[in-house]
């Protein structure tokens, strides 16, 4: 999609509304000439039925096998009954060393040029927890004197401002507390990555670059599937694999053992027991976000 | 059914790497037992310094502990634990817990020490790292390094990104 139509719509969804509006129209601005008539008529996620999102699956698989170079398997993994996600990190264990960030980077087929990830290390001065004043670019050994390191990804938030300003509701909570994108219905605006006060949504400015040897082929509808350029992506707990029970890529990753992840309903799990007997807090409070993701410092 | 948790336990709880390798180009390893079940009697050293034969270099610097403290003289495979009684080398974690009792706890609940695997205990086991996986019971404190993937996206870095 050409970046000035997307401007276009910024300014007049400004003035007529940008809901209405846009949810009218947008499956005109999708019409873009790197669009099959199929991509064009998906109807939005939430309203496929299972015969139509199995076509686009297989559809999708084969436009990245092509594209790619790579055979993978794109599944439509839907959240688990009695399951709600969160996450902890221990900031006292973390050294800042970016595993988190690289193990993002390779699961979910991000571009190889810009380094993307969903995880931004912030490293902060000792005594501060201003997020605007944190430094992702330090290239050091770790950890620092005087500094600690604070990773940064989407807080899935319950209250969550960047689905609020979607005009065309391509963005949404699941019922197990994470917060997707339908790429395939998202038009670009970036009204979300505005809206978010943690920096935790990435806009897709080219098409992503993968060697077909390191495309990960264990792809799902709504996580880590290749994105297509003008789209915004975010950290979805890696939902391809833990709505299968394991554990996100991030996680796994930690050398430090400073993540917890697990289900919030269960009174056993690691993270309750976190959330227990840790003092915990989330990060920019005073907005009333609520976010699923607690950090803490525990020696 | 509930998977247990597994707890690794590192080849060199029980051999040491040797600079050959094997047709796949991995080291080939010793077991320790190879070489010290020819020196049952050898008495504990007081301190690193005196190893010279053959695992010269070792550092320590474990608060006052000694080589006593947790090595058994004459048996390699083998730990000692402060109420007297030996282990296996093999479950070093129970010897580190007895000191280490906080940090255990939290182990235990997945709050100190990471993890693999699922979190769904229904669904597989979570891979539990061991203590010496990230110590070295000689020199404990857990060494940092060069961090990894430098961000190059736009607005963050000037001039950089694409
Ligand atoms: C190639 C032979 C060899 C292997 C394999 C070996 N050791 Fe040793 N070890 C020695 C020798 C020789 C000494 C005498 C001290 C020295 O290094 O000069 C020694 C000393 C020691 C000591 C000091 C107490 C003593 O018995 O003298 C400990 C403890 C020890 N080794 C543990 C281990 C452990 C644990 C392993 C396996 C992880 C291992 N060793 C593998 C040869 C070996
Ligand atoms: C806190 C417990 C602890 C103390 C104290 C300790 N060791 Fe060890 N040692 C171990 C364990 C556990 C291993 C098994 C291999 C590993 O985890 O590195 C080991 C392995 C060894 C090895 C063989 C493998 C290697 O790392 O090269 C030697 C030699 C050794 N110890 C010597 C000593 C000497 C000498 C002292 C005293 C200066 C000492 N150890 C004190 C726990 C201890
Ligand atoms: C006999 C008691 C004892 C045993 C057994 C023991 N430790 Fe320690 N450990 C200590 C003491 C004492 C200190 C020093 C505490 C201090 O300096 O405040 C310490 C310090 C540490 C530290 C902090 C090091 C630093 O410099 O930050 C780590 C990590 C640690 N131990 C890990 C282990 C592991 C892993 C094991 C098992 C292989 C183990 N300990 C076994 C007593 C023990
Ligand atoms: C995944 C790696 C990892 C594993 C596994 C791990 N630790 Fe740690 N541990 C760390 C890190 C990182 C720190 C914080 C850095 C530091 O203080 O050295 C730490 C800190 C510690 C400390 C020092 C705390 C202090 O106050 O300075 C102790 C003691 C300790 N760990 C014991 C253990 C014991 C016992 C186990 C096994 C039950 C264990 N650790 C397993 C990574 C690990």
């Amino acid at each position: 999609m050409d970046p000035k139509r997307r401007v276009t719509l910024k300014v007049l969804g400004a003035t007529l509304g940008a809901g209405a509006f846009a949810r009218a129209l947008a499956p005109i601005w999708d019409w873009g000439k790197e669009q099959s008539l199929d991509e064009f008529l998906q109807k939005h996620y939430q309203e496929l039925s299972k015969a139509d999102l199995e076509q686009i699956l297989r559809r999708l698989e084969a436009k990245t096998e092509k594209e790619y170079g790579k055979k993978v398997s794109i599944r439509d993994v839907r959240p688990q009954e009695g399951v709600e996600f969160g996450y902890a990190l221990n900031l006292s264990v973390c050294i800042g060393c970016r595993r988190c960030a690289e193990a993002c980077h390779i699961e979910n087929n991000h571009d190889r040029s810009t380094n993307n990830s969903y995880i931004r290390v912030l490293e902060m001065k000792q005594g501060s927890l201003d997020l605007e004043h944190g430094n992702a670019d330090y290239d050091h050994a770790v950890p620092a004197e005087g500094k600690f390191y604070l990773p940064v990804q989407c807080q899935q938030c319950d209250n969550a401002p960047c689905v609020d300003v979607c005009p065309v509701q391509a963005t949404w909570k699941e019922s197990d507390g994470i917060v997707v994108v339908d790429y395939n219905w998202c038009i670009g605006c970036r009204y979300c990555e505005a809206a978010c006060p943690y920096h935790a949504r990435r806009f897709n400015w080219k098409k992503p670059e993968i060697p077909a040897d390191e495309v990960n082929p264990d792809q799902a509808y709504l996580s880590n599937r290749i994105r297509p350029q003008g789209v915004v992506e975010k950290c979805t707990f890696c939902l391809h694999r833990t709505r299968e029970g394991k554990l996100p890529a991030c996680l796994e990753a930690c050398p430090t053992g400073a993540r917890v992840f697990g289900n919030l309903l269960d009174p056993d799990s690691d993270i309750r027991w976190v959330l227990e007997n840790k003092r915990v807090f989330i990060l920019k409070e005073e907005l009333g976000t609520r976010p699923r993701f607690f950090y803490f410092f525990d020696g | 059914m509930s998977y247990p948790p597994v707890i690794n336990r590192p080849e060199k709880l029980t051999s040491v790497e040797t600079p050959k390798k094997d047709a796949l180009g991995r080291p080939i390893r010793v077991a320790c037992v190879t070489c010290h079940s020819l020196r049952p009697d050898a008495p504990l050293p007081q301190s690193a310094g005196e190893l010279r034969e053959f695992h010269e270099g070792l550092r320590f610097t474990h608060g006052t502990l000694t080589c006593a403290s947790c090595h058994v003289p004459g048996r390699v495979d083998q730990l000692s634990m402060a109420d007297g009684r030996t282990i296996e080398m093999l479950d070093v974690i129970e010897l580190c817990s007895q000191c280490h009792g906080q940090k255990r706890r939290a182990f235990d609940r997945g709050a100190h020490g990471g993890m693999m695997g699922y979190w769904d205990s229904s669904r597989g086991p979570k891979l539990r790292h061991n203590c010496v996986d990230c110590h070295d019971p000689h020199t404990p404190a857990f060494a940092g390094g060069q961090p990894v993937l430098r961000p190059n996206d736009r607005g963050l870095r000037q001039g950089g990104g694409h």
